[in-house]
């Protein structure tokens, strides 16, 4: 009878290598402990140091976003506006015309990356993000029925798209309810859905006339064009308010990855914390299509992309925020300058790029 | 040496205080099912303090419903678990947690998880928000990988493992919740005949030496004999005999719940009831 074999112990967790590092999960990790262990850590080196580089990156972009236009600043012309030294038009381009868009897209594609981030962890598949599972199209059939019934402006089509995108999940979670919500229902379920809303999305542009049609069009694509304040300082405070539930989300949703009954096990009420993070997930992905329109693949990418850089377990909600505000800012400043003086919606930027990546994640799939 | 069992109901425990003792983990008449299709009636189930119970059965006698009942995975429409002397139910998930641990059937190691991160997501029902990788954590997560003999695997990938050794992982992932109460899901499920021994001695290491209470489903009858020290036996979603193996297992049970003509012997090596299937035997 041969007993477990008993390893000699080379590496051990938490056992300190020198320097304070950490070894023992496999990857450098940083423990800290502080108010008497009242308060610990542990921190994992490589998805730090990832987030960090994604946030100077998304950063760097920012500030080209500024400097780049019609009207060429320098950097220093931009900092000076920033800081509130510079005098009527450079202040008038850089705070009120270009830091809006920019904040926007860093802060929208922050949210989509987060959201992608939460539904497929809760899938257990890349597959499974917003955009893909019809959140994304129900809210473009929310906003459709109010430029085509109501004719209503800005507020008026975020409104509807709001609506329609949370009216679009509730049905999508409902239809893949069944003692409990299992990722692979929600996925196909999702995708159905989507395909109906599609044709009826189509079917609404289709029936309007000339010019609603044009204008539907043009908010479908998805654009950060002409954004405002106005758009740019709610959008902003939101995302951080939905933002806060996930301090306390994260961990546990870590745990979902094992399986319901693992998590259950380990003392999770697992319906309710994957009901809340689909209410925040929704809310995010809402919140981005109020703002600028669909715009597809951040969702879908930023996690995946993400992950393939910080090598960590599962999906992360960090790492996906921050690469998903690098990939909409940079999309978006291609979106202004590709074509310039010409402006492409951001959406259609996304689309070819997520396009090229949802063909090889397809490929990559299918060859598991 | 098995404990002397203190099965059954109250009753027939030996009375040594005023009040008869009740065990830590016991079902009382809990009717348990899926949606409307019930699976077992009014059963009533008592896990001995410090035993290493199995409960054995005919597949689709209801003896992993009867554990998910125990866990608090399946809640019972009629009756009810206690814990320590409570509705398991109207304990805070998180509690219950430390107290009582579970190897699911089914769990799902995350893509890119290493052994030491898995087994130290055990450590969750000890955690807070603010405390999230205490000294005990770390303590306990060393613990699990040592008693589970996975601390060189620490730093691997669990998607690299064998069979084995990723169950022992999961062990150590249970372990390292540090509950006094184990409960085991079908554990040596997909594990050949070596890996399957070996992962009940530890089992046996832990109940014995460290002085955790077990249940555990197994299929393997012998198994069952051999390293249980309180069996219970399941047909058609009642309990039929339970008590020390050598006490309850007898040729005619096995053919009232399984419908095999048998005979027992005695296990060469252990001395413990050793089924050997009448079978048609054919010779050469």
């Amino acid at each position: 009878m041969s007993a477990p074999v008993r390893d000699p112990v080379p590496t051990s967790p938490g056992v300190p290598d020198g320097g304070g590092r950490r070894r023992g999960f496999g990857r450098p990790t940083r423990v800290v402990r502080a108010l008497g262990g009242r308060v610990s850590l542990r921190l994992d080196v490589r998805t730090l140091a990832v987030c960090a580089a994604l946030a100077l990156v998304g950063l760097a972009l920012g500030v080209v976003a500024l400097t780049t236009g019609d009207y060429p600043l320098s950097v220093p012309q931009v900092l000076d506006a920033l800081v509130g030294a510079a005098d009527g038009p450079v202040r008038l381009v850089v705070v009120e015309w270009r830091l809006p868009r920019a904040l926007l897209a860093l802060v929208l594609g922050a949210a989509l990356g987060t959201s992608g981030a939460i539904f497929q962890s809760i899938t257990r598949n890349p597959l499974g993000s917003p955009d893909v599972i019809g959140f994304s199209t129900g809210a473009y059939t929310g906003a459709l029925v109010v430029i085509l019934v109501v004719g209503g402006g800005y507020a008026g089509v975020a409104a509807g798209a709001l609506v329609g995108g949370v009216l679009t999940a509730a049905a999508v979670y409902l239809l893949a309810y069944r003692r409990g919500v299992q990722g692979f229902r929600l996925v196909v379920v999702g995708i159905a859905v989507s395909a109906m809303l599609a044709s009826v999305n189509q079917w609404l542009v289709v029936t309007a006339d000339l010019e609603t049609a044009m204008a539907a069009a043009v908010w479908g694509a998805g654009s950060l064009h002409g954004a405002t304040w106005a758009q740019a300082a709610p959008a902003s405070v939101l995302a951080v308010l939905l933002v806060l539930p996930l301090a306390w989300l994260a961990p546990r949703m870590g745990l979902l990855e094992l399986g319901d009954d693992a998590a259950t096990a380990l003392g999770l009420r697992t319906e309710r914390v994957r009901l809340a993070l689909v209410v925040v997930g929704v809310a995010l992905t809402a919140l981005a299509t109020a703002a600028a329109g669909p715009i597809a693949f951040v969702a879908l990418a930023a996690p995946q992309l993400a992950r393939r850089l910080t090598g960590a377990p599962g999906v992360r909600l960090l790492p996906a925020a921050a690469m998903g505000a690098v990939l909409l800012a940079a999309s978006d400043l291609v979106a202004q300058r590709a074509f310039a003086p010409t402006q492409l919606p951001v959406g259609v930027v996304t689309v070819s790029l997520g396009g090229v990546y949802l063909v090889w994640l397809l490929v990559r799939e299918a060859r598991k | 040496m098995p404990p002397s069992s203190l099965a059954g109901t109250p009753a027939d425990a030996p009375v040594t205080d005023a009040a008869p003792r009740a065990d830590r983990l016991h079902a009382d008449g809990i009717t348990v099912g899926y949606d409307d299709r019930v699976i077992a009636r009014g059963l009533d189930v008592s896990i001995p303090d410090g035993s290493f119970t199995v409960i054995v059965g005919p597949n689709a006698c209801g003896k992993s419903t009867l554990l998910r009942a125990l866990s608090r995975l399946l809640k019972p429409s009629r009756g009810q678990v206690v814990l320590d002397g409570r509705s398991i139910s109207s304990i805070p998930a998180k509690e219950v947690a430390r107290r009582l641990g579970l190897l699911p059937q089914s769990s799902i190691a995350p893509e890119g998880i290493t052994v030491a991160d898995l087994v130290a997501r055990g450590r969750y029902p000890h955690q807070t928000l603010l405390r999230q990788w205490s000294r005990e954590d770390e303590a306990a997560v060393l613990g699990a990988l040592a008693a589970t003999g996975t601390t060189g695997l620490a730093d691997r990938l669990v998607d690299e493992l064998s069979g084995g050794q990723r169950q022992r992982v999961w062990v150590a992932m249970v372990l390292a919740q540090e509950t006094p109460i184990l409960l085991l899901d079908e554990p040596t499920t997909f594990l050949d005949i070596a890996h399957q021994i070996e992962l009940l001695e530890l089992c046996t290491d832990l109940n014995r030496d460290r002085g955790h209470t077990l249940v555990a489903v197994l299929h393997d009858l012998n198994h069952a004999c051999r390293y249980a020290t309180h069996l219970i036996a399941m047909k058609d979603g009642a309990i039929v005999a339970e008590g020390a193996p050598g006490d309850v297992v007898t040729a005619a049970l096995v053919e009232d719940v399984f419908g095999l003509p048998c005979r027992i012997i005695p296990d060469p090596v252990t001395g413990t009831p050793l089924v050997v299937p009448e079978g048609r035997p054919r010779r050469a």
